[in-house]
C-alpha cells in the first residue's frame, strides 16, 4: 500500500465511542454543530438517537400506504373482472359480482402488497443494497455490528475541516479517533 | 427504559446473567455458524435426510402412480394429507405470533426465541404447502388454482375457500419470508464483520446487503419491522381462519360450526409453542445456549401453552355442547360418533393430550422442569395431530346414509408422507442452525439492561450546550 504510485486522501472522520450515553451526546454535539453529511452506526437502534440526530421521522408508512391501497385495488379488480364480467360464475346461488366473498382475497393481497412496501421501500430509502461505503476502509469499524458505537463525518461535507472536525470530536471524548482514506488512482 | 426494567414486587428478574454483554451475544451466537457442528446436529440432520429420501420415495410414487396411493377413499376424500397440512400450518403461526403479537406488545423477552421460532414458521409452511400441491393429483395442472389464462379459458372461482386458502397461504409465506429476512440483516452484517476466509466474508456479505448499523438506516428499518409486525398480526389470524373456513363453510356436519376460526387459531398457536418448545430444549443443549435462552422463557412459553390449551378446551366443550343444543340430529350423532364410534381413540387422544396434560403447568414444579416441559410440548404436538385428524375424519367416515359409510387405514405411502415431511422439516432446521445466526442478536443487544442511552431527555439539553461551550472555548 506503501506504493509511490498509490495516493491517498481522507474520506471519512471515524470516531469511536463505547457507551450508548457517550454517542448519544456526541451525535448532539455534532448535529449542532451543523454537519449534514454524517452518521451514526450501531450494533442495534438507540432510543433517542433520532433526536440526537436531529433526524425527521421516516417516510415509510407513505410507500405502505400505497401499496396496500394498490393491492386491495388490484383485488377488486381482479375478482369482478374475472368472477363478474369476463366469466361469470354463480355459486351457491349468490351473484357472480358478491362482494362478501370478495374479501378474503382483498385483505391478503393488501397485505401481500403492504409488506413488500415495507421491505423494498425500506430498502430503497436506505440505499441498500451498497457494498462499497468508506467507512468500510477502517479495520475497527467491524465492531460497529458487535459492541462498539461510532460517528462518521464525511470529507464532503461543507462544514468539514479537517483540524476543526477532529477537535470537535476530541470534545465529545471518542475512545478512538481515526480519519480513513482511500486511494486515489 | 424502567417501563422495561423488571419489577422486583412481584418476583421479575432481569431476562439473562449479569455477564451477559454485547459481545458474550455476538460471541455465542456466531460461534455456533463458524465452528464444526457438534455430534448432536450430525445425528438430526443425518436422521432428518433419512426421512427426507422417505419423502422423496413416497411423493414420486404418489405423483406417478395417483392419489390412490393414500388410503383416501369415498367418503374419507380428505385424511392424512389435508390433516398433515393443517398440523404444520397451525405449527407455523407461533413463530408469527412471537416475532409480531409479541413485539407489538413490548415483550422484550421473545428477542431470545423470535428468530428461531420464524425460521420454524418458514419451514412450517414449506411442508404444509406440500400436501395441498400433492393432492391436487396432476401437480403439472397446479396452475389451474392461480388466476392466470389457460387453455380453459376459465378463471379460478373465487368463491371457494380453497382458493382463499392458496392467496392466505402463499401470501402467508412470503410475508414470513420477508419478515424473517428484514430481521437478519443486521444480524449477517455480525457475521460478514466476524468472517476470518474470504468465502464467508463475500457470501454473508451479499446477504448483508451492505449493512452498516446507520443511524439513518434503522430510522426506516424500524419503521418497517414495526408496519411488518403489525401487517403480520392480522395476517396470522386471518391465515388460520381461512383454513377453518374450508371446513366451516361447508354444509357438514361437524365442520359447519362459526366456532372454527378462532378455535383454529388457538389451536395453532398452542401447536406452535409447543414445537418451539420442543426445539429449544433441544437446540440449547446440543448448543449450550442456556444464558440466552433461560429457563425463564420456557416459563413463559409453558404459561401460553396452558392458556392456549385451556382455551382449546373450551372450544372442544362448546362444539359438542352445540352439536347438543342446535337439536340437529346429524350434528348430534357426529359427536356422538367422534367420542363412542369406531374412532373414539382418536378423540379421547386429541383430550387427553390437548385439554388434560397442559394443566400440569398450573404447577411451577412442571413448568420449570426440561424433563416435563420436553415430553408435554410432544404430548401437546400428538395431540394437536389427532385434534385434525379427528375433525376431517370422523367428520367424513360417516356420510348420511348408512350404505355411504366407510373407514380410513393409512398405506405406507401416507406414513411415509408424514414422516417425510418431519423429515423434510428438520433438515431445513439443521441447515439454519448451521448457517445463520438462530438468536435475533441485535435485538438481544437492544434490550440487554444498560443497552439503551439513560435519561436521555434530561442530558440532551445539559449535553448540547456544554458541547457548545467547549467549541466556543476552543475557537477563542
Amino acid at each position: 500500500m506503501s506504493d509511490v504510485t498509490t495516493k491517498k486522501r481522507p474520506v471519512v472522520l471515524l470516531a469511536e465511542f463505547e457507551t450508548p450515553d457517550a454517542i448519544v451526546h456526541a451525535a448532539e454535539a455534532v448535529r449542532d454543530a451543523g454537519y449534514e453529511k454524517w452518521d451514526v452506526h450501531t450494533p442495534y437502534p438507540l432510543h433517542g438517537m433520532d433526536a440526537a440526530m436531529g433526524l425527521k421521522d421516516s417516510r415509510l408508512g407513505w410507500i405502505v400506504l400505497a401499496c396496500g391501497l394498490t393491492g386491495v385495488t388490484a383485488a377488486i379488480t381482479m375478482i369482478q373482472w374475472m368472477n363478474g364480467i369476463d366469466y361469470p360464475l354463480v355459486i351457491g346461488g349468490k351473484p357472480p359480482n358478491a362482494i362478501p366473498t370478495m374479501v378474503p382475497i382483498m385483505f391478503e393481497l393488501t397485505v401481500l402488497l403492504s409488506s413488500f412496501g415495507a421491505v423494498f421501500g425500506m430498502l430503497g430509502l436506505n440505499e441498500l443494497p451498497k457494498h462499497n461505503h468508506p467507512v468500510f476502509y477502517s479495520e475497527r469499524f467491524e465492531a460497529a455490528s458487535n459492541n462498539r458505537f461510532f460517528i462518521s463525518i464525511e470529507v464532503e461535507d461543507k462544514k468539514f475541516d479537517v483540524n476543526r472536525t477532529k477537535e470537535l470530536l476530541e470534545s465529545t471524548h471518542p475512545s478512538h479517533l481515526e480519519i480513513v482514506e482511500e486511494e486515489v488512482a | 427504559m424502567s417501563a422495561d426494567a423488571p419489577i422486583k414486587e412481584i418476583g421479575e428478574t432481569p431476562l439473562v446473567p449479569a455477564h451477559v454483554d454485547h459481545a458474550f451475544i455476538s460471541n455465542e451466537v456466531s460461534r455456533v455458524t463458524e465452528q464444526r457442528a457438534p455430534i448432536g446436529w450430525w445425528l438430526v440432520f443425518g436422521t432428518a435426510l433419512l426421512a427426507l429420501g422417505a419423502l422423496g420415495l413416497s411423493v414420486g410414487w404418489l405423483v406417478w402412480n395417483g392419489i390412490g396411493s393414500w388410503g383416501n377413499n369415498s367418503p374419507v376424500a380428505w385424511a392424512w394429507d389435508i390433516t398433515n397440512f393443517v398440523w404444520w400450518i397451525g405449527i407455523g403461526h407461533a413463530g408469527t405470533l412471537i416475532s409480531a403479537v409479541l413485539f407489538l406488545f413490548r415483550q422484550k423477552w421473545r428477542t431470545s426465541i423470535n428468530r428461531f421460532s420464524e425460521a420454524m414458521t418458514i419451514f412450517a409452511v414449506i411442508c404444509a404447502l406440500l400436501y395441498p400441491t400433492i393432492h391436487v393429483g396432476r401437480i403439472w395442472l397446479l396452475y389451474w388454482c392461480f388466476p392466470i389464462p389457460n387453455q380453459m379459458s376459465m378463471w379460478p372461482n373465487f368463491k371457494s375457500p380453497l382458493l382463499w386458502d392458496v392467496f392466505a397461504v402463499s401470501t402467508y409465506f412470503t410475508v414470513s419470508l420477508l419478515f424473517w429476512y428484514v430481521g437478519l440483516l443486521p444480524d449477517f452484517a455480525t457475521l460478514r464483520d466476524r468472517a476470518k476466509d474470504v468465502l464467508r466474508k463475500r457470501l454473508y456479505g451479499a446477504f448483508a446487503l451492505g449493512w452498516r448499523g446507520s443511524n439513518r438506516h434503522w430510522r426506516n428499518y424500524e419503521r418497517a419491522y414495526l408496519i411488518l409486525a403489525a401487517l403480520s398480526t392480522p395476517l396470522v389470524l386471518s391465515v388460520h381462519s381461512v383454513v377453518s373456513f374450508d371446513f366451516a363453510t361447508s354444509v357438514m356436519p361437524g365442520w359447519h360450526t362459526t366456532i372454527f376460526p378462532p378455535y383454529f387459531v388457538a389451536g395453532a398457536v398452542f401447536s406452535g409453542f409447543a414445537m418451539v418448545s420442543t426445539l429449544m430444549i433441544l437446540c440449547r443443549q446440543v448448543y449450550g445456549l442456556k444464558d440466552i435462552m433461560t429457563m425463564k422463557h420456557l416459563e413463559m412459553m409453558n404459561k401460553i401453552m396452558l392458556v392456549t390449551g385451556s382455551l382449546v378446551g373450551y372450544a372442544y366443550t362448546m362444539e359438542a355442547f352445540i352439536a347438543w343444543y342446535s337439536g340437529n340430529q346429524y350434528e348430534r350423532y357426529c359427536f356422538i360418533n367422534r367420542m363412542t364410534g369406531p374412532y373414539w381413540w382418536a378423540y379421547w387422544s386429541m383430550i387427553t393430550c390437548n385439554v388434560i396434560s397442559p394443566q400440569f403447568f398450573w404447577f411451577k414444579r412442571f413448568r420449570t422442569s426440561i424433563p416435563w416441559m420436553f415430553a408435554l410440548s410432544i404430548t401437546i404436538n400428538i395431540g394437536m395431530w389427532f385434534e385434525r385428524f379427528v375433525i376431517i375424519v370422523t367428520s367424513l367416515h360417516r356420510d348420511y346414509l348408512p350404505s355411504s359409510w366407510g373407514m380410513f387405514s393409512p398405506t405406507i405411502i401416507d406414513i411415509g408422507c408424514y414422516v417425510g415431511s418431519i423429515g423434510l422439516f428438520f433438515t431445513l432446521f439443521s441447515l439454519f442452525l448451521r448457517w445463520i445466526p438462530m438468536v435475533a442478536m441485535f435485538e438481544v443487544k437492544a434490550a440487554l439492561p444498560g443497552a439503551q442511552p439513560s435519561h436521555h431527555a434530561a442530558h440532551d439539553e445539559h449535553d448540547s450546550h456544554a458541547a457548545k461551550g467547549t467549541l466556543a472555548v476552543k475557537e477563542a
